[in-house]
């Protein structure tokens, strides 16, 4: 059963600046692992629930409670671009 | 004996005894490493400095009569995929190339606190997807036991350097076999612990759901020691188990005299190849001779379970690995604005294997396809829960050959990415389950080529799950090293 | 043919807990940039994030306000998209299976009651903030942007309503009316101007008596109160008019310029966002027990409605009990009212006299040299008849400059009254007789000189006699 994939909407979705060929490499690609992924479709699965977790367990929390913070100094060493005490990066194009 | 083919339990025993010196194990290992690395380049960054402060204090620890436990003064490698300040961390991608990240991961504190030498980080395929560690943007990792063939993956560094002696134990991370299967094709054991078992703080996540870290050792026992100095509830991982971490020392030298193995009619069969096959028969015949009783099983779901698996993990890989974007780490590529050069930072920055991934995942998960993929997927995990909670009550626990075949040429399988998701086919099941596993060697293919036994246990089972492992152990009597470890030793 | 409008508030309230929604980093306003940061807020490689129990019990206790009806099982999701002051490039918030459902507020625009429904209320975390250079500040035109993840991570609660609103009174007075819970509850500094409380609208307009909805534009940066009503104002005014030209309405989203006084579009995107929501793996399910629920429903306080209704039953008027209750004074006048001073004077003088001097003053409320006993001796002082109302005036700028109680202040400046009759009836004789012939007009009818006589005796007496008492006894000895 043929999946039709668009390709580039799903690379734009993932922030991926695939060229014209490599979308067209990876859309082949996508189409046969999604077609064999989706044999999960064969399963009946009604009034099956989903399971997110392994663990049935719930309510893991924290108290609010401070804790220590990183050096700013560590942390902006390994930004590819800084301003004083700020991350610097290129123009938005979108708000 | 070379102070680097030492068990840690044998290890230990020497360094409390006088005979070896923290420092002098590290001189050992390394000389393995400086005589292997070139072939084998299971290591990504080797922590000279730091390894050798650690060694020095351990042996002042020791002299001042503080010992840290079972892994005082021993040399241990991790997988590129934990974090560790100050030392760079890659993920064995371009996307991390030079990033020194500001924290250690839970598991690193860990094992610091417990006196641990870290010697390095070791290569994987990139983000951990993958089953031959050829994925790795640095190059591929060989496998000691022939070096034209792969180590297997995601953790094929971390296995290397344990078959062969330059590390004298290894935590690698599993998120579909990514530990047990290399440990199965290079001849070590390798264990995926309960999920929730072991923190996941610090490992860079490649599905949050699926995920374990986990020891790769030379013994069944050495494998314990790790698993205790690593696994226990932290605070910094909401996913983490609030219950206590198993006991599983006390029935370690128990045997299976009236235990109840189940064998997965679904796992077992069809594409195996034949010397993997006997192999596992032998072993089943072995433990049944030992007292086991040996049941076959049907598991249906079983067989939905890698299609599972391949939307589960991309779809929780595709919304974890969009942070690598170069806005506040790692190299970035310059674009008329941030959007521009996020794609294109992104592009130039993962390799294909993670580029599919992340294609797929976000397709999985996108407007329209949710219900017919990821959706669905999440209940067919549920349908493989069931049967795996239904097989144990009727058994104790079940095994599969780990990996339908030994280790693979380089290059072989890495044009034909399917091809490469059917060697998971035994292991996926119990990461969708979140049931502890483990591979043993259990013999030798006849090229030489180490084949695993997968033991697979209920959740927390992990007493069992050893008692069994050490039991096949035992039976098979593996003690085989590679070539080029023994060439390494005897130099 | 009329147009009526159809209006929904998003409302995003950052809770002022002590630490972070999911990691423990301080949260204070004002922090030097990108110190307030860990690896779980900078989106760090390997970093988790783990929940504070604080900001969900709040949400619940927002919810139970609101009426809401608490989900005994609910979940995080991801909410996937890129940007770079996300920095994971996906938010951690709720999708559909949120904390709160349901509820209402009640809100006066000063035009009558109108019930605004509450969709929901949820829990997610904020985003960095960018600072665009070049471009006067705004995106457009601007040459690099800089980041600070301090707010990163911070909790936002989300309150939607129903499309109930039809007016910008209706939605300038629910902003303002939930901004009054939000600060009763003690959840949120709620200053709009800080970014601590920020509203979002969708605006569509229907021929009056349809009910089917038309395309709705998303309105954002109304940054006060104000803002709010003028931006929808406006909004309603530019739809109005496409429509009635006969143009259909663009689905966008639209940035309120307060300078300008319109809206604007924003940039647009290719395609709607697909967020690709599922739940978040690194957390586990909420599960919210009744025995919790009632807890929580127990320790909440007096909310402003509430508090509204039993001042009116005081016998306070509505405008004065709304003023009151939305002031900073509320605690003042209950605590002058506990000591027994009267509620209705009490109630003017707090927002009469008193609120005028803080306005003047710009003064600190909790700073008020005035305390409760001293404002309830004031108006005892009054209703006794030892104060005119003017000469109370003058001892509340005394206390208030910190001259002391106002028995001491009245005493200070000679400003007590006198209220003793036999005193005043001496006075009113004396003055009557030295007035005879407008004693005698008034005998014959002329009511109204009674006041000149009334201010004869006030002048005699040097204004400290009690007027209502010289009143009296006039009226009575020139009756007899």
């Amino acid at each position: 059963m043929p999946v039709a994939i668009d390709i580039a909407k799903v690379a734009r979705l993932a922030r991926i600046g695939l060229t014209m060929e490599e979308l067209a490499h990876y859309g082949e690609q996508l189409q046969g692992i999604l077609e064999h992924a989706a044999l999960v479709q064969a399963l009946p699965t009604a009034g099956v629930a989903p399971t997110a977790h392994p663990l049935p367990m719930v309510n893991s929390f924290r108290a609010d409670v401070i804790e220590p913070t990183l050096d700013r100094e560590e942390v902006l060493s390994q930004a590819p671009d800084r301003e004083g005490p700020y991350f610097r990066v290129p123009p938005f194009l979108e708000d | 004996m070379d102070p680097a083919d030492l068990t840690i339990g044998e290890a230990g025993a020497r360094l409390r005894s006088g005979d070896l010196t923290a420092v002098d194990l590290l001189a050992a290992v390394r000389r393995r490493a400086s005589m292997t690395e070139a072939i084998l380049h299971a290591y990504l960054t080797i922590d000279h400095d730091g390894a050798r402060a650690a060694a020095a204090a351990a042996d002042a620890a020791l002299a001042q009569g503080q010992d840290l436990g079972p892994l005082h003064g021993i040399p241990i490698a991790l997988k590129d995929n934990m974090v560790t300040r100050g030392i760079e961390t890659t993920c064995s991608s371009r996307i991390l190339a030079g990033y020194r990240p500001p924290y250690d991961a839970t598991v690193v504190e860990r094992l610091k606190a417990g006196g641990a030498v870290i010697f390095g980080k070791t290569n994987l395929d990139e983000f951990a997807m993958g089953s031959s560690t050829e994925n790795s943007a640095y190059g591929p990792t060989r496998n000691p036991w022939d070096p034209d063939r792969v180590p297997g993956g995601s953790s094929g560094g971390s296995a290397a350097a344990v078959a062969v002696g330059s590390a004298l134990a290894a935590l690698g991370s599993d998120t579909g076999g990514s530990i047990r299967q290399p440990g199965s094709l290079t001849g070590t054991v390798g264990m995926k612990p309960t999920y929730g078992l072991v923190s996941r703080y610090g490992l860079i996540a490649f599905a949050s759901s699926l995920d374990q870290i986990g020891p790769i050792t030379r013994t069944v026992g050495d494998s314990v020691t790790v698993f205790e100095a690593i696994a226990g509830h932290d605070p910094s991982d909401a996913t983490s188990y609030r219950g206590g971490v198993p006991e599983v020392r006390s029935t370690l030298e128990a045997g299976v005299q009236g235990l109840r193995i189940g064998v997965v009619g679904e796992l077992s069969g069809e594409g195996t190849a034949p010397d993997v096959a006997a192999n596992f028969r032998a072993t089943l015949d072995a433990l049944a001779g030992a007292g086991a009783t040996i049941k076959e099983l049907s598991l249906p779901s079983t067989a939905y379970a890698l299609s599972a698996y391949y939307l589960i993990a991309p779809a929780e890989c595709s919304a974890n690995l969009a942070r690598f974007d170069g806005v506040r780490y790692g190299p970035r590529l310059p674009g008329r604005n941030v959007e521009e050069s996020m794609a294109a930072t992104r592009r130039d920055g993962f390799g294909p294997e993670v580029t599919r991934r992340i294609l797929l995942g976000t397709y999985a998960l996108s407007a329209g396809y949710y219900d017919a993929f990821y959706g669905q997927a999440q209940k067919v995990r549920t349908l493989v829960i069931d049967d795996f909670r239904r097989a144990y009550s009727e058994v104790d626990v079940l095994v599969t050959p780990t990996s339908p075949t030994t280790a693979f040429a380089v290059g072989e399988k890495a044009n034909d990415p399917l091809a490469m998701y059917l060697s998971d086919i035994c292991t996926i099941p119990s990461n969708l389950s979140g049931d502890p596993a483990i591979s043993v060697p259990s013999g030798l293919d006849s090229d030489g080529l180490p084949i695993g036994f997968q033991v697979l246990a209920p959740a927390l089972g992990e007493a069992i799950m050893f008692r069994v492992a050490r039991a096949v152990e035992q039976l098979s009597g593996f003690t085989a090293r590679p070539a080029l470890a023994n060439s390494a030793g005897a130099a | 043919m009329t147009w009526e409008a159809v209006i929904g508030i998003e409302t995003h309230v950052e809770l002022s807990t002590q630490s972070k929604m999911f990691c423990g980093c301080p949260t204070d306003f004002g922090a030097e940039p990108n110190t307030n940061v860990c690896p779980v807020c900078l989106g760090l490689p390997g970093a988790l994030p783990v929940p504070n129990e604080t900001a969900i019990r709040w949400t619940i206790a927002l919810g139970l306000a609101l009426g809401s009806t608490i989900a005994p099982h609910s979940v995080f999701h991801r909410k996937n998209y890129f940007y770079a002051d996300l920095p994971k490039n996906y938010q951690i918030s709720q999708f559909d299976l949120p904390l709160c459902s349901g509820g209402h507020l009640e809100v006066d625009p000063g035009t009558g009651v109108r019930r605004v429904g509450i969709t929901r209320v949820h829990l997610e975390e904020d985003t960095g903030k960018s600072t665009h250079l070049g471009g006067g500040g705004r995106i457009h035109d601007s040459a690099a942007t800089l980041l600070d993840f301090n707010r990163s991570g911070i909790p936002l609660m989300e309150v939607v309503t129903d499309p109930d609103i039809r007016t910008p009174d209706e939605a300038r007075a629910y902003a303002h009316e939930l901004r009054e819970v939000v600060l009763s509850l003690g959840i949120s500094d709620a200053r709009l101007e800080e970014g601590s409380m920020r509203f979002d609208a969708n605006v569509s307009l229907r021929r009056t008596g349809t009910t089917a909805l038309g395309t709705k534009v998303e309105v954002k940066n109304m940054n006060s109160l104000r803002s709010v009503q003028r931006a929808l104002a406006y909004e309603i005014e530019r739809q109005t008019k496409l429509l009635d030209s006969g143009v259909s309405i663009a689905q966008e989203t639209r940035h309120w310029d307060e300078e300008a006084g319109l809206t604007r579009p924003g940039r647009s995107k290719e395609e709607s966002s697909d967020y690709r929501y599922f739940a978040e793996p690194d957390l586990l399910p909420l599960a919210t027990s009744p025995e919790t629920i009632a807890a929580l429903r127990r320790e909440l306080p007096e909310l402003p409605a509430a508090r509204r209704a039993r001042y009116v039953a005081m016998g306070i008027e509505e405008a004065a009990a709304r003023t009151l209750v939305a002031g900073p004074l509320v605690d003042l006048f209950e605590a002058a009212v506990e000591a027994g001073a009267a509620p209705r004077s009490t109630a003017n003088w707090v927002t009469g006299e008193i609120a005028a001097h803080l306005n003047r003053t710009d003064g600190d409320p909790a700073a008020l040299a005035l305390d409760a006993a001293g404002l309830a001796q004031l108006v005892g002082m009054v209703e006794a008849g030892k104060l005119s109302s003017t000469a109370a005036k003058e001892v509340l700028e005394g206390v208030l400059a910190g001259e002391g109680s106002p028995e001491h202040v009245a005493a200070g400046r000679d400003l007590l009254q006198v209220s003793d009759e036999s005193a005043i009836a001496g006075l009113v004789a004396k003055v009557l007789a030295e007035h005879p012939g407008e004693v005698a007009r008034v005998a014959a009818g002329e009511e109204k000189l009674i006041g000149f006589l009334v201010g004869q005796v006030m002048r005699a007496g040097g204004g400290k006699a009690d007027p209502k008492v010289v009143d009296r006894l006039v009226r009575a000895q020139t009756h007899q």
